[in-house]
């Protein structure tokens, strides 16, 4: 765990690059941290699914599966695929400002 | 020293009951998840859970089961299996995991292949029709094998 400066706010990062604590995150933190992830310029619809990720974790405490995101999030599982190539639910939740999702779904 | 991520599996399901179906298609998403690339080639009695008419209605094995501590003569009762299964379901239902049907179509919506073995669909007399429109194509094992050039073969 150390603390980095992410678009001129201090923050604690995991190893891996998730926020230790969810609260130091601002969308200007998100925005860097996709960029830092491959993401130049994140779109409405990406931005979309990362505040439903974010939302569901400050509201419920964790994660929403993937499951429950292709479902509720008004994003669908092929274009989940497509807007965050590789692992969606984790890049969403990192690019968040949210714990690594820990679920078999 | 660390190892090399796995960046592909090919997953096997060989059976149809409840348990014998579902560690292939966590293992499969669960690899989605985490980028990496997937197919899955069901054979024998894994065909039912991508076959239109059967995958809804996939059980979990009572007799001959184990796992499920439970006397033969109670697990061979009639309704038994049904009850073990709805019981299974509700459970499964409240961690979000999906039932069969729509499990293999969020592999497949992950971008997971789904692929049915060619000997037994011959052997069970099916056709493409009875399939899922999901499943890419049925194939061949030395086609399996090509396909699973690179990857880590898994076994269910």
């Amino acid at each position: 765990m150390t603390t980095q400066t992410i678009a001129g706010v201090a923050v604690e990062v995991s190893e891996e690059g998730f926020l230790e604590q969810p609260d130091q995150w601002t969308r200007d933190v998100g925005a860097a941290i996709a960029a830092e992830n491959g993401i130049a310029e994140m779109t409405d619809r990406q931005w979309q699914v990362v505040d439903f990720m974010r939302t569901t974790y400050l509201e419920q405490g964790s994660a929403p599966s993937i499951r429950t995101l292709g479902k509720a999030s008004g994003v669908p599982i092929k274009e989940l695929y497509q807007l965050f190539p590789k692992a969606p639910a984790k890049l969403a939740a990192k690019i968040g400002g949210i714990p690594k999702p820990r679920g078999c779904i | 020293m660390g190892n090399e991520p796995i960046e592909k599996v090919s997953i096997i399901i060989s059976k149809g009951s409840l348990e014998g179906v579902y560690p292939g298609l966590i293992m499969a998403n669960g690899a989605r998840m985490e980028g990496i690339e997937a197919n899955v080639f069901f054979t024998f009695f894994g065909l039912d859970a991508i076959h239109k008419q059967r995958q809804g209605k996939i059980k979990v094995a009572t007799v001959g089961n184990p796992g499920m501590h439970m006397a033969t003569w109670l697990g061979g009762f009639p309704g038994m299996s049904a009850v073990a299964t709805k019981m299974m379901g509700k459970k499964m239902e409240e961690l979000d995991i999906p039932p069969i049907p729509e499990f293999v179509e969020l592999v497949s919506d992950s971008g997971g292949g789904l692929y049915a073995c060619k000997a037994s669909v011959d052997m069970f007399g099916f056709t493409e029709d009875d399939f899922i429109e999901q499943v890419d194509s049925i194939i061949t094992v030395g086609e399996f094998y090509e396909q699973a050039a690179g990857a880590q073969i898994i076994f269910t």
